[in-house]
């Protein structure tokens, strides 16, 4: 589904992702663990076509598709959706109405019929329910005042309508309380096919107690350093980030011994 | 300074008009008349070397040959009247036709009795007295002054103590001629426990090169509450200079709308003068220029008395290589205990070759007072784009709706819905994607 080979991206002349490969298949569960600043929110909007970004390097491929070429709404539309680290208050938008026009968006480009109001109220009645989110937030601008879990439980919602293809998690379980990191992972987990992949970025182990992840990845510097399976983010937790990064380091200073 | 040669160009005008002017039959009005433009014949244009004139050049009055308009027959139809009335919800329309009043386009719905609600050059001839204080007031400014001795009509509104208009008042001015320079005089009086909306509607139908300088003042009584809209539509290459000032006394409240739309050039002057106690007064304006436009407001809001309240919202949407000017100023007399006074200017330039000049002006001089300001100029939010294009929302959607939203913070302060909604129409129809934005507001 999404083949990321050798990815150098740069911003203000600052290279951030540094060579970075990752192979997803469909009907997996990837988890990215590393440091603060190891790169892992650039990767995320990278993917989903943020262009303050500069693509110095590497090729992205998606379901068939050059995905770097992709405009970042082109990419929704064909299945691509990223729930935000910092999701950004937006005055003036009223928050359902933005999903209403995300998901028909996405519809029409699949050449699927529009829902109207009633059949969109219908649905988003349902999905409201998983996230239980208070209804009001619907009405309201785009996370404008909403608490920071609240925030969280808004990007869910979206990914819960919009069900993508591949969906790209955020530090989502950040800022959550116990009973939201279980509906964030309920959410992920109902989201589950072998038709999609899902990526979580997070820092803590307990998120992954709920969605066990098929493969684990730690990220420093911009680079993938090691992968493994769900035992990894167990030991990391153990052990730190500095144990990666030592061991890492060392075939590189042996050769240059 | 005036040159001879546009000095002696307006006064050869003046001569030649003067007699037919209203209030030609009334010694003191023919006097006044005189006055200004000796007043006007003095001090001539302002140049952009005056403070307050800095940003705004005025230089095309003295390159373009402006004729003053004449009574002639109007050839503005019914149904062009219609797709700017508010039909069912302003039961009160006033249309004047190149700076004179139209009759026969007009209509006064029911109103109460004492209520005077007519043309200013009607009010003239049938009782001049009551209008002698207003007109001989205010006539410093060269565009005051050349207006008192040129004005032709406008509308005029009494309100005696105690009177209620319930409905709105709109007034079109519909411009249609070449070279004419219109002067329009409106007058508001409210007396005591008031209360009236007035909608000031210009609007040109061409895109000829005109100028339209108008005056509005307001008088606001004890306990008298004004909602004053300004629409501003002129032709795409008119000039449009306007001056609306308020004086409010105990009690009252003012608020003012400016809506900017049109124009080649236009400059507003907006001000309110708080002369007692315990007075509100909101100043909300938006402009949206485009293309070579250049809009200009200054305001001065005149807390000359205790307890009063101010506040001030202006917003600009600027693309193209438009200019616009925002100029806000508070004075905060040294009496003045007590006062509450805000003002926010917000400006989104949404290309490289718009400018904006904001500038707050807080003159304070009384010590227990809450005084805030604030000025912005941005561009469209990057991480907000990026949001919305991220949930399959196009970048020319994306980049209309915020836009939108930007603009409708002032349209929200609207409390007038049928013109609310005009003017949603109207910044739909200047973006892009106008008509699917209306879906996610
Ligand atoms: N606009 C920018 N200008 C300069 N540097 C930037 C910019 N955006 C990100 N960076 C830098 O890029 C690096 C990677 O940032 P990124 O947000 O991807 O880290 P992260 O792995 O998501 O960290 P965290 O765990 O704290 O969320 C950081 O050093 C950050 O300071
Ligand atoms: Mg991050």
């Amino acid at each position: 589904m999404l083949s990321i080979k050798n990815l150098h991206a740069s911003i203000e002349g600052k290279e951030i992702l540094r060579g970075l490969s990752l192979e997803v298949k469909a009907g997996e569960v990837h988890a990215i663990m590393g440091p603060n600043g190891s790169g892992k929110s650039t990767l995320a909007q990278v993917l989903a076509g943020r262009e303050s970004y500069e693509i110095t390097g590497g090729e992205v491929n998606y379901r068939g598709h050059n995905l770097l070429e992709m405009a970042p709404e082109e990419r929704a539309r064909e299945g691509v959706f990223l729930a935000f680290q910092y999701p950004v208050e937006i005055p003036g938008v009223n928050n359902v109405y933005l999903l209403k026009a995300a998901l028909n968006a996405i519809r029409k480009h699949k050449g699927q019929v529009e829902l109207d109001a009633m059949e969109f109220l219908t649905l988003i009645k349902e999905k409201i329910k998983v996230v239980k989110m208070n209804e009001d937030l619907l009405y309201r601008a785009v996370n404008q005042g909403f608490s920071g879990g609240e925030k969280k439980r808004n990007e869910i919602l979206q990914m819960a309508v919009l069900e993508p293809a591949l969906a790209i998690l955020d530090e989502t379980d950040s800022g959550l309380d116990i009973d939201a990191l279980q509906i964030v992972a309920g959410g992920v987990n109902s989201l589950r096919s072998k038709e999609r992949a899902i990526i979580v970025v997070t820092h803590y182990q307990r998120l992954l107690d709920y969605i066990v992840p098929d493969f684990v990845h730690v990220l420093s510097k911009g680079r993938i350093v090691k992968s493994g399976g769900p035992e990894l983010a167990l030991e990391l937790e153990q052990k730190g980030y500095g144990w990666v990064e030592t061991e890492t380091r060392k075939p590189a200073e042996a050769l240059a011994k | 300074m005036i040159g001879a040669q546009v000095r002696d160009r307006y006064l050869s005008d003046f001569k030649r008009v003067e007699a037919t002017l209203p209030g030609r039959a009334v010694s003191w009005m023919q006097n006044t008349r005189r006055q200004a433009f000796e007043k006007f014949a003095a001090s001539g244009f302002p140049t952009t070397r005056d403070e307050d004139w800095k940003y705004t050049s005025v230089a095309f009055l003295g390159e373009q040959e402006f004729v003053p308009s004449v009574a002639k027959v109007c050839e503005i139809t019914q149904a062009q009247i219609s797709t700017w009335a508010f039909a069912g919800s302003a039961n009160h329309l006033l249309v004047f036709v190149d700076g004179y009043y139209a009759p026969g386009l007009s209509k006064i719905g029911a109103i109460e009795k004492q209520v005077l609600l007519t043309s200013t050059a009607d009010l003239l001839v049938k009782q001049p007295e009551l209008l002698a204080p207003l007109l001989q007031r205010n006539i410093d400014s060269a565009f005051a002054a050349l207006n008192t001795a040129f004005m032709t009509d406008g509308m005029c509104l009494y309100l005696p103590a105690g009177s209620i208009v319930e409905d709105a008042i709109h007034v079109l001015y519909i411009a249609t001629s070449p070279s004419k320079i219109y002067h329009h005089r409106n007058i508001i009086v409210a007396e005591d426990n008031t209360q009236a909306t007035v909608i000031e509607h210009y609007v040109g139908i061409n895109d000829a090169v005109y100028f339209n300088n108008a005056i509005t003042s307001v008088d606001v009584g004890n306990n008298a509450t004004i909602e004053h809209y300004k629409l501003q539509q002129e032709g795409v290459n008119a000039f449009h200079i306007a001056n609306i000032s308020a004086i409010q006394n105990r009690d009252s409240r003012f608020n003012s709308h400016s809506l900017a739309f049109g124009s080649r050039l236009a400059r507003n002057d907006i001000s309110t003068r708080f002369q007692d106690s315990g007075g509100e007064c909101e100043m909300n304006g938006l402009y949206v220029v485009g293309g070579c436009q250049h809009i200009d407001h200054h305001t001065c809001i005149d807390h000359a008395k205790p307890r009063c309240t101010s506040r001030e919202y202006y917003r600009g949407v600027l693309s193209g290589a438009s200019r616009a000017v925002f100029n806000g100023k508070v004075i905060v007399q040294q009496d003045a205990q007590k006062t509450d006074a805000q003002q926010a200017n917000h400006n989104l330039l949404l290309s490289k070759d718009a400018e904006i000049d904001t500038k707050p002006e807080l003159q304070i001089y009384a010590d227990d007072v809450k005084c805030a300001h604030g000025a912005t100029i941005g561009q469209l939010d990057d991480d907000m784009m990026f949001y919305l294009r991220s949930r399959g929302i196009s970048n020319d959607m994306a980049h209309g709706l915020l836009t939108y939203a930007f603009a409708h913070d002032i349209v929200d302060r609207i409390k007038f819905e049928p013109l609310r909604l005009r003017i949603e129409q109207i910044l739909m129809a200047q973006l892009p994607q106008g008509e699917k934005i209306k879906e996610l507001l």
